[in-house]
């Protein structure tokens, strides 16, 4: 179908920065905006992962669709870390990896245990993970995300960028109020429809606009800092040790982020590394710190800093990720209107999954609203079936695994700060040959163990973790 | 390349000409915030204590959309809303 917003075929960015104040170009989009019918089947609220494979499961399922993104262009304001996962994408669009555009497939994941100066790393590394479907990827989401717009409008759905939308149209009757079109920032810039998906991402300002969601608390958000550093050429396969186009990832956990909740990464791109570290709102307000300054340190670290050497930085990004869990998922579906990806909470932080998560819910929330036409009925009895895919799906199951990770991460700081050092201690001891017999380094590193926290305390930390993860 | 001044010059931005964040009661932030997270949570430095006039001063042509100082402000004191369409932040990346 149609493509409106700054042009069809996505000018690139230098020119609508020159433009985009000239009356002209102004006055233009909005004769397109004219152009757009003022009724559609479905709306959808954003052009992240689960807007675009809510629209493209919709228009291809013969959904009359708009999506509409408030960026330049779908990606524009986009942030993730950023690995893309193969399976839940081929879902969606199959073969997707043939023409998409993407970084490295990933080889080889590593996590990293940081104490000041040292590292204690593990990791796995299958070439198997090289061959299609492949498992995951790394990704820029302002590359990926537009090309997965530019399918979804293949599709049929109908795109408007530069949009954003402020508020809802109801219909109220006497037993209930429904959710029937949207309110954008455009001069008439309303627009009716029998459904609206939001998924518009963390900041959630219109699912709480709605009152589905309570107000978050800033132990319920992470936020997240990013660089994009450019390599030489050759110095990807050489410092990660992969084959050419092979990718890697790093997850840092402990000094990384200066022992609060969260994690750093590390990731391979073509010719370039992601570089970030997310740390939980609540604690970074306690701890005085900027963002920006939790990653410089985890920079200079000397695990981290030959990675970098020779690197010059290209972006620097920011965006907050929820991790309330499974407790602060909201109510997933009202009257005329359903939630997904972020805006729903749905990531797995422990595992570092969102994009995935988000894509899964898009489906399954377009899938439900397919059945809803045929049915012709668009109320909240009809939609729940939205929140009972989910529950049948790995998004609610795995959420609801890790339920009290979050507290448990919030109420024990030692597993950023004491036990990465002693895992340190340990393993330096281990490994130092000094004459000492390994028994009496055993003795030793127990007792240094035991005496930073008691014998009773960490088997309940590691029960509780077990308990939690396991 | 360290400073992060340098690193939000790489940034791309199309500022509005009016502001899309507002500080709800300047009298919160001077007598009922002693620590102002917000002039350091935010990954900007978007917001900056004015001794001289006893307000935070709002940059908010560098904001990076992120969202924390919405859920960042102790006393919900900062109305965010998302700029206008094709106003605001451009990544490149992303
Ligand atoms: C720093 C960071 C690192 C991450 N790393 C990873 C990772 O490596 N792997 C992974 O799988 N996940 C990762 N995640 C999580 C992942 O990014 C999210 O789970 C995923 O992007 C959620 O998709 P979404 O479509 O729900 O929201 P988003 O991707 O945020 O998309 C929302 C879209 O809606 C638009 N929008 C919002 N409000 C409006 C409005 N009112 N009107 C119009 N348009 C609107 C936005 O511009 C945006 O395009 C990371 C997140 C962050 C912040
Ligand atoms: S954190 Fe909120 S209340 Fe405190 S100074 Fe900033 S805006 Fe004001
Ligand atoms: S949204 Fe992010 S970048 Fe913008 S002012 Fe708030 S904290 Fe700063």
């Amino acid at each position: 179908m149609a493509l409106w917003g700054m042009n069809a075929s996505f000018k690139n960015r230098e020119e609508s920065f020159m433009t985009v104040q000239e009356p002209t170009q102004q006055q233009l989009n909005q004769e397109r905006w004219r152009d757009v019918p003022l009724e559609f089947e479905a709306i959808v609220v954003g052009a992240g992962p689960a807007g675009l494979a809510a629209a493209y499961t919709l228009a291809k399922g013969g959904v009359k669709t708009l999506l509409i993104e408030r960026g330049d262009f779908p990606g524009s304001k986009n942030v993730m870390g950023g690995i893309l996962y193969s399976y839940p994408t081929h879902q969606v669009i199959s073969d997707f990896w043939k023409e998409a555009p993407l970084e490295r497939p990933i080889v080889e994941q590593r996590a990293w245990l940081l104490a000041e100066e040292s590292v204690v790393t593990i990791g796995f590394k299958d070439p198997g993970f090289y061959e299609e479907p492949y498992n995951n990827f790394s990704v820029f989401r302002s590359r990926f995300d537009r090309w997965m717009a530019n399918k979804t409008v293949e599709a049929g759905a109908t795109l408007i960028t530069e949009t954003v939308v402020t508020d809802f149209l109801f219909e109220e009757r006497a037993d209930r109020r429904k959710v029937a079109g949207v309110v954008t920032n455009r001069d008439h810039g309303e627009i009716r429809a029998q459904v609206v998906l939001i998924c518009e991402g963390a900041n959630s300002i219109l699912t709480q606009r709605l009152g589905l969601q309570e107000d978050l608390s800033p132990g319920d958000l992470a936020v997240g800092v990013k660089e994009v550093i450019a390599l030489p050429k050759g110095a990807i396969e050489d410092r990660f040790n992969v084959e050419k186009g092979q990718g890697v990832t790093i997850e840092l956990i402990g000094e990384s982020t200066q022992g609060m909740f969260g994690m750093g990464w590390i990731y391979t791109n073509k010719d370039t590394l992601s570089i970030g570290v997310g740390v939980m709102i609540n604690q970074l307000s306690r701890s005085g710190m900027n963002p920006n300054t939790v990653l410089e340190k985890m920079k200079q670290h000397p695990a981290v800093r030959p990675l970098l050497t020779g690197g010059e930085t290209k972006e620097y990004l920011a965006k907050i990720i929820p991790e309330g869990g499974y407790h602060q998922v909201p109510k997933l579906y009202d009257h005329g209107v359903l939630i997904c990806g972020d805006a729903a909470m749905l990531v797995n932080g422990v595992h570092r999954e969102g994009s995935n998560l988000a894509m899964t819910s898009g489906k399954l929330a377009a899938e439900t609203v397919i059945e809803a036409k045929k049915k012709g009925d668009f109320s909240s009895v009809t939609l729940k079936a939205y929140h009972d895919r989910l529950q049948d799906s790995f998004v609610l199951k795995d959420l609801k695994k890790y339920e009290n990770a979050s507290a448990l991460f919030q109420s024990n700081p030692h597993f950023f700060t004491l036990y990465p050092k002693l895992a340190r201690y340990s393993a330096r001891e281990l490994f130092t040959v000094d004459n000492v017999s390994k028994k009496d380094k055993q003795k030793k590193i127990w007792h240094e163990v035991t005496s930073r926290r008691g014998i009773w305390n960490i088997a309940g930390d590691m029960y509780r973790l077990w308990r939690t993860l396991g | 390349m360290h400073t992060l001044e340098d690193k939000l010059f790489l940034v791309r931005f199309q500022p509005d000409d009016h502001s899309h964040i507002h500080i709800n009661n300047k009298e919160l932030c001077q007598h009922d915030c002693p620590d102002k997270p917000c002039t350091y949570i935010c990954p900007a430095k978007v917001y900056e204590w004015n001794e001289e006039v006893k307000a935070i001063n709002v940059g908010y042509e560098g904001c990076l959309e992120c969202g924390t100082c919405r859920y960042g402000c102790p006393r919900d004191n900062i109305h965010w809303v998302n700029p206008r369409g094709g106003f605001g932040v451009m990544y490149k990346f992303g």
